[in-house]
C-alpha cells in the first residue's frame, strides 16, 4: 500500500462541555443531554447511540433540567426561563419566563398535560402544555427556601418537591402541602450545614426516594411520611437519582460526586420470600467527577457529568452477555466533524462552540519539520454558539453559521493575510444547519429550514443567491445534517436525519434521484471524485456505494452487502465521521472514527468472515511476496487515537488531528477528594 | 580474534635485478571470488584459479611493447581491458589467444589506469587526472582529454569505490611535496579536491587503502614513520562546488605502528574491515627489527591480532580479495587466508573477572582492565588490614631502613629478621611508592627461596601479598614456590589477590589442591572468612536434614516437578549425595580456584591433565555446590567470598568438555553425568524463561519511548 507522511496535529484543544442534565424518552428511545454551555444533544438509542441532533448553546443559557413531553423537549435553567426546542430546525422554539427566579427543576405529569417547575423563590409553578406553547396555570403553596427537585406521582395527583432540609408533598389539585419529610443533616462537623435534597423520586406505591447532599439515599413512605431506610452511599453529595419509571419501578440509580453510580433494586432480600425491600445492589464507577445526570433505560444505565463523557452501561441481567449490546460505551466526542480541512491550501479550521481557529499546517521534508504550523486567525462569535462551519478547498473562503445568522469571510494570503467579511449576504442565508463549498470554491451550499438547500454563488465582487433546491415542495421534512458536493461540480448530495439521501443535479438545479432509504442514519457521505459514486456510511457502520449515473448501488456495494462486514467492524462504537479519497489512486477510500482510520482499497477482496480485520501487524511480518495473498480491502491503522479528523492533502500527506482524552482530563477541575489508602 | 591461516603459493615471481619491485603490477578479481587476473610489470597477463593455484590462461604482448596498467576484467561483457605503452587500450576475451589480434584503440593522452568494479563499466583514468567511461572513450578514441591536475602534480595512487549505486574514483596526487586527494564522482561527474595534512616534512604516504562503509568512504594511509591515519569522506553533499578549492581533509591517527630503527620503506596497510588492518613490511613488535611480517592489527584496541613472517623480501604490495591476502614476497606470490571475527575485549584478553560486590569494595591497586575500561579512578588507598598493621606494629620497627637496605638484608639475613624489617618497612612506606618496592621485595624473597631450599618465609610473603600491590606478572614464581612448599595459605591469598594468574598455574594449583589428603588439608590454616562460609554451607545442610523431620523441601533437587517422583526414590541415597565429597579446607581451597578469572581456551588444555579420579571428585564437589546453591534460593552470605552459581556451572561445563569421553567410559560417573544433565536442562529452561522476560521487558521499554509526542509532529507510517 505504501508510506504516508502524516501531520500529527494535537493542538486542537477542543474541550467538551460538562454534562449538566439528561432526559430519556422511552417511547422514541431518544436521549436528550444538556451541557453546561447550553447545548442540547439528542442521541438515538435505536440507532447505535448516534448523536443525530445538536442544538447549539448560548452564553448565559444554563440549562438545569430537561423534560420530554411526548416528542416535545422542554428545558429550564437558571435564567428563569422555560424553553421548548424546535427539534427539526434545531433551535429554541420559544421561551417563557416563569417569573420565579432561577429554575432548578422541571417535571411533567404522566399524562403530559402539565409541567411543574421548581423555582428559586420557593414556588412550584404549574404550566399547562398546549399545542405549540405552554401556559401558566397556577402556583402551588409557596414555602420558604428554593425548590431543588420535583417529581410527580404517576397518578398526577401529588408532587414531591425536594428542598433544603426537607421534602414536601403537595396535592396537585389543591396546591397544599400534605406531608413534610425532614431530612437529617450530615453527621459530625457539618451538622450545621443545611442538607439539600438534590433529587427526588415518587413511585406509584407512594414510596419516595431521595438523594441529598449529605450522601444519603433515603426511602420514605409517602403515605405516612415516615423514613423507611437510609443508605449512606458517599461522603459527598448524591447529585442525581432516577427511577426506571417506564418499567416496573423496581430499580433506582443514584449518581454521586465521587463519580460512582449506585443501583438500588426492589427485591426480596432472601430467595423465596415475598416481602420485597429496597436493596443496594450494584456500583458502577465509570466517571472521575460528579455524576450530575442520569438516565435509566430498560437495559442500561446512562450517566454523564463533569468529566464530559456520556457513559452507557448495560445492565447485564437485561441484555445478552458477550454481545455488542452488553458492551460499555463511552461517548466522548461529537458524532460530527469539528475540523475543516482545506486540502489545497493545507489549512485546518477548528470549530469551537464560541470561536473558530484557522491554522496553517507545517511543511517538512521526510521527518524533518521545515516550518511549524502557525496560527492564522481566530473568529470570535458572540452570544450564540456556532452550529456549523465550512472552509473552501482553496482556503480562500470561510463560512459559519449560528442559529440565527451566517457569516462569510474572504481570506487572502498575499504576504500578509487579509480577512474581509462579506457584508451583504442574500437574505435567504439566515438560519442554516450545514454549510459546504463547491470544490472550485465558486458556490456555497447551505442546508436551510424546510429541508431545502440554498445555493449561493460567491466571488470576489459579490455574493449572489442562485437557487433553492427542494425535493418536494410544500412537504415539511427533517433537516439536512450532511451536505456534500462532487468534485466536478455537477452533483450535490444531502442527507437528513430521517435517513434519506437526496442527489441534486447542479447543472439542472433539480433533484436527480434519491438513494433507497436505509434504516440507519448516515453519519457521513462523500462523492467519489473520479467515479462519481456516492459513499455513505451509516450509524450501524454499514458502508454503501451508490452510482449517481446509474442510480443504483454499485457492484462493489452489492458484493460488500452480500458478503457482509466483519463483526469487529460492526461492533466499533464510534461512527465514521469523515470520508476522503486518494486523488492518486481512485480505489482508495479513507475514512475514520475516533479510534482508527481505515483505507478501503476497492481493488482488493473483502476479508473473509473468519479473517483478521486488523491485519497490519501480520502483513508487516510477512515477506512482500506473501502479503498480496493475505491482504484485504480494509487497511486499518490504529496508531493514532482519539481522532477528530483524518484528511488527505493534495500532496498526498495525511493530516491527523488528535485530541487525547488525557489532555481533556487534565483540563478538568480537580475531582472531589477521596481518601485512597494512606493519603 | 583475527587469525592468519597457512598460506600457499599462487605463482613464482620474476623480480627485478635489484629486487626493487616484485614484478607484479596488479591483481584484479575476475569473474568470481576464485579467479584473479595477475598482470606482471612487463608483458604478460595471467588468469589464475585461486583454489587450484593453477593458471587458466595467459596473454602476452609483443616484444617491445609494455603493459602499463594492470589488466581488469569487465564482467558485463566478459572482456579483459589493459593498456599498453600508455596509449593503446586493448580489449580481449578469454578465448582470444593472441593479444595482437584483439581489439585495440589508441587514445590521445597517456592513461594512468583502467579501473573496473565487479559488474560495473570500466573507467579509464588518465595521467593528467581526466576520467572517462571506457565505452564513451572508445566511441571517439581521439577525443581531446582535458587536464585536471596542475603542472608538476602527479598521480600516486588511485582506486575505484562503489557507494550504493554510485561509482567513485579516488586519486591521490603529489605536488611539490604536498599531497592531494581527488574524489571523483561518476555519472554525474563531479570532483572534490582535498588536501592531506602534512606529516613530518619529507614523508609521503607509503600506501593507501579505501573502503566504503556506512555511507562514508574511509581512507586509510600509512606513513614511513609507522603512523596509520584514517580519513572519512562523506559521499553525500558532494559536487556542490567544483573542486577548485582544496578542502583540508581531517584525519585521525588510527595506529602508531612500531617501526624499529629507521623508517619504513616498502610497507603497506590495508583495511580488512572496520576494526582490522593488515600491515605488511612493518616489524613485528616482539620479533626484533625484521620487517618481513604480515600482521593484522585491531584498531579498536590497538592490539596485534595475528602475525606471520614472510620469507624473502617484502615489496610493500598487498591485495585482498574475499578473505585472502595476496602478498608478493621474495620470489613467490603467496595467498594467505585470514579471518577477522568481530572482536571484543573479552575475547582478546580472556574471560573478564566476575565483578562482584566485594571486588568493588576492596581497592585493587594492580591495574585491571575493568578499571581502565570503565574509567574507574580506583584511587589506591590502603586496605583496612594494612592500616591496622601499621598502627599496631609501629612500635616494633626499631630502625628505619630504606628499600635498598631491606633488599640487601633479604639476600642474607635469617627469616625472623627479614620478617621484622619487612613489617617495619611496610608500616612506614607510603602507599604510592609501595608498589615498586613490594614487587622488588617479593622478587628477591622468592629468588632466595628458590636458590636456598632451606630458606622460606611464609609470613613475610603473605604480608606482601596482603598489600595487594603484587600481581603474578611481577613475581611469576611466587605461586609455584608456594605450591612447592605446600604453603596453601599463601596459595589461597595469591589466588584471591592476583588478577592475572595464568591458566596453567591455576590448573597446577587445582591439581595440587585436589590431591592433598584430607587429613593434611585440615591442618592448614586458611583464611577464616572462606572457611566460615564453607562451614556454614556444610553444617546448615546437616542441621536441616536433622531438623525438618518428615518434610524435606530439599528433596527436589531441581525445580523440576516431573522428576520429583524419581527424586523421592533416590531419597535413600540423598544424604550421602548431599554430604560434601571433600574435606572442609580442601573445599575452601577449591572454591578459591573457582573464583579465579580464566579464559576457557587456555584453561582447557591444562584441564585435560587431570586424572579421571580427580575429575570425578571435582565434579562431585561441584555438583554438591550446585545442589546447595539451587536448593533453597541459597542466600549468598554477605561479606563472604564465595563462588557464584554461574562460576560453578562454567567449571562443570569446562570439566565435561575436557573429559567427556573418559567420563562416559567410567561406570561410576554415570549417575553423576545424569544428574549434571538434569542441571543443565533446568539451567537451559531458566535461561529461556529469562530470555522471554527480557523480550517482553524490551518491548515495554520501547513502548515507553513512544509516549512523548508534542503538539505537532510529522511522522511516516506504512500501511501494507
Amino acid at each position: 500500500m505504501g508510506e504516508f507522511k502524516v501531520h500529527r496535529v494535537r493542538f486542537f484543544d477542543y474541550m467538551p462541555s460538562a454534562i449538566r442534565t439528561m432526559a430519556f424518552n422511552s417511547q422514541t428511545e431518544r436521549l436528550a443531554v444538556a451541557r453546561a454551555d447550553g447545548a442540547v444533544e439528542i442521541f438515538n438509542f435505536n440507532d447505535n447511540f448516534f448523536q443525530e441532533k445538536v442544538i447549539p448553546g448560548q452564553d448565559g443559557r444554563a440549562t438545569e433540567a430537561l423534560c420530554w413531553v411526548g416528542h416535545r423537549l422542554f428545558s429550564a435553567g437558571l435564567n428563569g426561563e422555560i424553553t421548548e426546542y424546535d427539534l427539526e430546525n434545531l433551535r429554541p422554539q420559544y421561551t417563557v419566563d416563569a417569573y420565579g427566579g432561577p429554575i432548578w427543576t422541571i417535571s411533567s405529569n404522566s399524562q403530559g398535560t402539565q409541567l411543574a417547575v421548581g423555582c428559586e423563590d420557593g414556588t412550584v409553578k404549574i404550566f399547562a402544555i398546549l399545542e405549540e406553547r405552554i401556559q401558566f396555570q397556577r402556583n402551588l403553596n409557596r414555602h420558604k427556601g428554593r425548590i431543588i427537585s420535583l417529581c410527580w406521582h404517576p397518578s398526577s395527583a401529588q408532587i414531591a418537591a425536594g428542598m433544603t432540609d426537607m421534602i414536601k408533598i403537595f396535592d396537585a389539585e389543591t396546591g397544599h402541602a400534605t406531608r413534610r419529610l425532614l431530612v437529617d443533616r450530615a453527621m459530625g462537623a457539618s451538622k450545621n450545614k443545611e442538607v439539600v435534597v438534590w433529587s427526588v423520586g415518587y413511585l406509584s406505591d407512594h414510596t419516595i426516594i431521595s438523594g441529598d447532599s449529605a450522601g444519603k439515599v433515603q426511602i420514605w413512605n409517602g403515605l405516612t411520611g415516615t423514613l423507611v431506610r437510609t443508605y449512606l452511599v458517599t461522603k459527598w453529595d448524591v447529585l442525581s437519582l432516577v427511577i426506571n419509571a417506564s418499567q416496573d419501578e423496581s430499580s433506582v440509580i443514584a449518581g454521586t460526586s465521587e463519580g460512582t453510580v449506585i443501583q438500588f433494586q426492589f427485591i426480596s432480600s432472601t430467595v423465596d420470600q415475598h416481602d420485597k425491600e429496597w436493596v443496594r445492589t450494584r456500583t458502577f464507577r465509570n466517571h472521575s467527577h460528579d455524576v450530575s445526570a442520569l438516565a435509566h433505560t430498560d437495559t442500561a444505565v446512562v450517566s454523564g457529568g463533569m468529566d464530559t463523557q456520556l457513559v452507557v452501561r448495560p445492565l447485564l441481567d437485561k441484555v445478552e452477555k458477550n454481545t455488542q449490546e452488553s458492551a460499555l460505551r463511552k461517548i466522548a466526542f461529537p458524532h460530527r466533524s469539528l475540523v475543516g480541512c482545506a486540502k489545497k491550501a493545507g489549512l485546518l479550521l477548528f470549530q469551537f462552540p464560541d470561536r473558530l481557529e484557522l491554522w496553517k499546517l507545517g511543511e517538512s521534508e521526510g521527518h524533518v519539520c521545515l516550518m511549524y504550523p502557525y496560527f492564522v486567525c481566530r473568529f470570535l462569535q458572540g452570544e450564540d454558539h456556532i452550529c456549523c462551519s465550512a472552509l473552501s478547498a482553496c482556503g480562500g473562503w470561510l463560512a459559519y453559521s449560528t442559529v440565527s445568522s451566517v457569516r462569510l469571510y474572504r481570506i487572502q494570503y498575499n504576504n500578509t493575510i487579509s480577512i474581509n467579511k462579506v457584508s451583504k449576504l442574500p437574505k435567504e442565508l439566515r438560519s442554516v444547519h450545514q454549510l459546504c463549498f463547491s470544490s472550485d470554491s465558486s458556490k456555497l451550499f447551505a442546508s436551510s429550514c424546510q429541508s431545502s438547500v440554498i445555493v449561493v454563488a460567491v466571488s470576489q465582487q459579490e455574493c449572489r443567491y442562485l437557487h433553492t433546491l427542494k425535493h418536494k415542495t410544500g412537504e415539511w421534512k427533517a433537516r439536512m445534517h450532511l451536505l456534500c458536493a462532487s468534485d466536478d461540480g455537477k452533483w450535490l448530495a444531502t442527507a437528513n436525519t430521517d435517513c434519506e439521501i437526496h442527489i441534486y443535479n447542479l447543472h439542472k438545479m433539480k433533484l436527480h434521484c434519491m438513494v433507497p432509504v436505509y434504516n440507519s442514519c448516515p453519519t457521513t457521505i462523500a462523492i467519489h471524485p473520479v467515479t462519481n459514486n456516492l459513499i455513505s456510511v451509516h450509524a450501524d457502520q454499514q458502508i454503501f456505494e451508490f452510482s449517481l449515473v446509474q442510480k443504483e448501488y454499485t457492484q462493489w456495494s452489492r458484493r460488500l452487502q452480500a458478503q457482509g462486514l466483519l463483526s469487529l467492524w460492526l461492533e466499533r462504537d464510534t461512527p465514521i465521521t469523515h470520508i476522503t479519497f486518494n486523488p492518486k489512486n481512485p480505489d482508495h477510500i479513507i475514512l475514520h472514527d475516533t479510534y482508527m482510520f481505515c483505507i478501503i482499497d476497492q481493488s482488493l477482496p473483502f476479508p473473509e468472515l473468519n479473517a483478521v480485520l486488523w491485519n497490519q501487524m501480520t502483513l508487516k511480518s510477512l515477506p512482500v511476496s506473501q502479503r498480496i495473498g493475505q491482504s484485504h480491502a480494509f487497511k486499518i491503522c490504529k496508531s493514532f487515537q482519539h481522532l477528530m479528523c483524518v484528511s488527505l492533502l493534495e500532496d498526498l500527506s495525511l493530516v491527523v488531528v488528535e485530541r487525547p482524552l488525557l489532555d481533556i482530563m487534565s483540563q478538568l477541575p480537580a475531582p472531589v477528594r477521596q481518601k485512597k489508602f494512606a493519603t | 580474534m583475527a587469525a592468519l591461516y597457512e598460506g600457499y603459493t599462487l605463482c613464482g615471481l620474476v623480480p627485478d635485478q635489484n629486487l626493487s619491485s616484485s614484478g607484479i603490477q596488479g591483481i584484479e578479481e575476475e569473474r568470481d571470488r576464485d579467479h584473479v587476473v595477475v598482470t606482471d610489470s612487463t608483458r604478460s597477463v595471467t588468469l589464475y584459479k585461486v583454489s587450484d593455484q593453477k593458471p587458466l590462461g595467459s596473454w602476452t604482448v609483443k616484444q617491445g611493447q609494455k603493459l602499463t596498467c594492470p589488466a581488469v576484467f569487465n564482467s558485463q561483457t566478459n572482456e579483459y581491458v589493459a593498456v599498453t605503452d600508455n596509449k593503446v587500450i586493448r580489449i580481449w576475451k578469454e578465448d582470444d589467444i593472441l593479444l595482437d589480434k584483439a581489439f585495440k584503440a589508441t587514445v590521445s593522452s597517456d592513461v594512468w589506469k583502467v579501473h573496473c568494479t565487479h559488474g560495473g563499466e570500466p573507467v579509464v583514468l588518465f595521467q593528467r587526472g581526466a576520467v572517462r567511461l571506457l565505452d564513451s572513450l572508445l566511441a571517439a578514441p581521439q577525443q581531446p582529454i582535458e587536464e585536471v591536475l596542475a603542472q608538476e602534480e602527479a598521480i600516486r595512487w588511485s582506486t575505484i569505490i562503489v557507494a550504493e549505486t554510485q561509482q567513485f574514483i579516488i586519486i591521490t596526487t603529489e605536488q611539490k611535496g604536498e599531497h592531494f586527494l581527488y574524489l571523483q564522482r561518476l555519472n554525474p561527474n563531479s570532483v572534490q579536491r582535498y588536501r592531506l595534512e602534512r606529516e613530518e616534512p619529507g614523508l609521503s604516504p607509503l600506501s593507501f587503502s579505501a573502503t566504503y562503509r556506512d555511507k562514508h568512504i574511509c581512507l586509510l594511509y600509512l606513513y614511513p614513520n609507522g603512523h596509520v591515519y584514517q580519513s572519512v569522506l562523506s559521499v553525500r553533499g558532494l559536487g556542490t562546488e567544483e573542486g577548485v578549492q582544496a578542502l583540508p581533509l581531517p584525519r585521525s591517527l588510527l595506529l602508531g605502528l612500531p617501526v624499529g630503527d629507521g623508517q619504513l620503506e616498502a610497507a603497506s596497510a590495508m583495511a580488512l574491515d572496520e576494526a582490522h588492518v593488515a600491515v605488511v613490511g612493518v616489524p613485528h613488535p616482539s620479533a626484533g627489527g625484521g620487517k618481513d611480517f604480515l600482521c593484522i592489527w585491531n584498531t579498536n584496541f590497538q592490539t596485534l591480532q595475528a602475525g606471520k613472517e614472510m620469507a624473502g623480501k617484502i615489496y610493500g604490495q598487498l591485495w585482498s580479495y574475499s578473505n585472502k591476502v595476496f602478498i608478493p614476497h621474495g620470489k613467490t606470490l603467496s595467498i594467505i587466508p585470514f579471518e577477522c571475527p568481530k572482536s571484543s575485549l573479552a575475547s582478546a584478553l580472556g574471560k573478564l573477572k566476575h565483578t562482584k560486590t566485594e571486588e568493588s569494595k576492596t581497592p585493587n591497586s594492580v591495574p585491571s582492565w575493568n578499571n581502565i575500561l570503565h574509567g574507574e579512578k580506583a584511587q589506591p588507598s590502603k586496605s583496612a588490614e594494612t592500616r591496622r598493621t601499621r598502627t599496631t606494629r609501629k612500635s616494633q620497627s626499631t630502625t628505619n631502613l630504606t628499600t635498598d637496605q631491606v633488599l640487601e638484608l633479604i639476600k642474607t639475613a635469617p627469616v625472623e629478621e627479614i620478617q621484622k624489617e619487612v613489617e617495619g618497612f611496610l608500616t612506614r612506606a607510603e602507599f604510592q611508592d609501595l608498589q615498586p618496592s613490594v614487587g622488588q621485595l617479593a622478587l628477591t624473597l622468592v629468588s632466595r627461596s628458590l636458590a636456598d631450599p632451606a630458606f622460606y618465609s611464609s609470613s613475610t610473603l603473605a604480608q606482601l601479598v596482603h598489600t595487594r600491590c603484587l600481581c603474578h606478572s611481577v613475581c611469576p614464581d611466587l605461586v609455584l614456590l608456594a605450591l612447592e612448599k605446600k604453603d596453601y595459605f599463601l596459595c589461597q591469598l595469591c589466588l584471591q589477590f592476583f588478577p592475572d594468574i595464568p591458566e596453567a598455574v591455576t590448573c597446577a594449583c587445582l591439581k595440587a589442591f585436589i590431591s592433598i589428603p584430607d587429613v593434611d588439608a585440615e591442618k592448614v590454616s586458611l583464611e577464616p572468612d572462606s572457611v566460615k562460609f564453607m562451614e556454614n554451607l556444610i553444617t546448615r545442610d546437616r542441621a536441616e536434614a536433622g531438623l525438618q523431620n518428615g518434610f524435606s523441601p530439599t528433596s527436589s533437587v531441581v525445580n523440576d516437578r516431573q522428576t520429583r517422583a524419581e527424586d523421592v526414590k533416590k531419597k535413600a541415597s540423598a544424604p550421602s549425595q548431599l554430604s560434601c565429597p571433600v574435606g572442609l579446607h580442601k573445599a575452601v581451597l577449591i572454591n578459591e580456584i573457582l573464583q579465579t578469572p580464566y579464559s576457557d581456551t587456555f584453561l582447557l588444555p591444562h584441564l585435560k591433565d587431570l586424572s579421571s579420579q580427580h575429575v570425578m571428585l571435582f565434579l562431585q564437589y561441584l555438583q554438591f555446590l550446585y545442589l546447595k546453591y539451587s536448593q533453597d534460593a541459597f542466600p549468598q552470605m554477605e561479606g563472604f567470598r564465595s563462588p557464584s552459581l554461574s562460576q560453578i556451572m562454567d567449571w562443570v561445563c569446562l570439566l565435561l568438555d575436557a573429559h567427556f569421553t573418559v567420563l562416559v567410559m567410567t561406570p561410576e560417573a554415570k549417575g553423576l553425568l545424569l544428574n549434571l544433565h538434569r542441571f543443565v536442562k533446568s539451567q537451559v529452561r531458566l535461561v529461556s524463561e529469562l530470555g522471554k522476560i527480557e523480550g517482553s521487558l524490551q518491548e515495554l521499554r520501547k513502548m515507553k519511548a513512544k509516549e512523548s509526542i508534542g503538539q505537532y509532529s510529522i511522522e511516516i507510517i506504512e500501511l501494507f
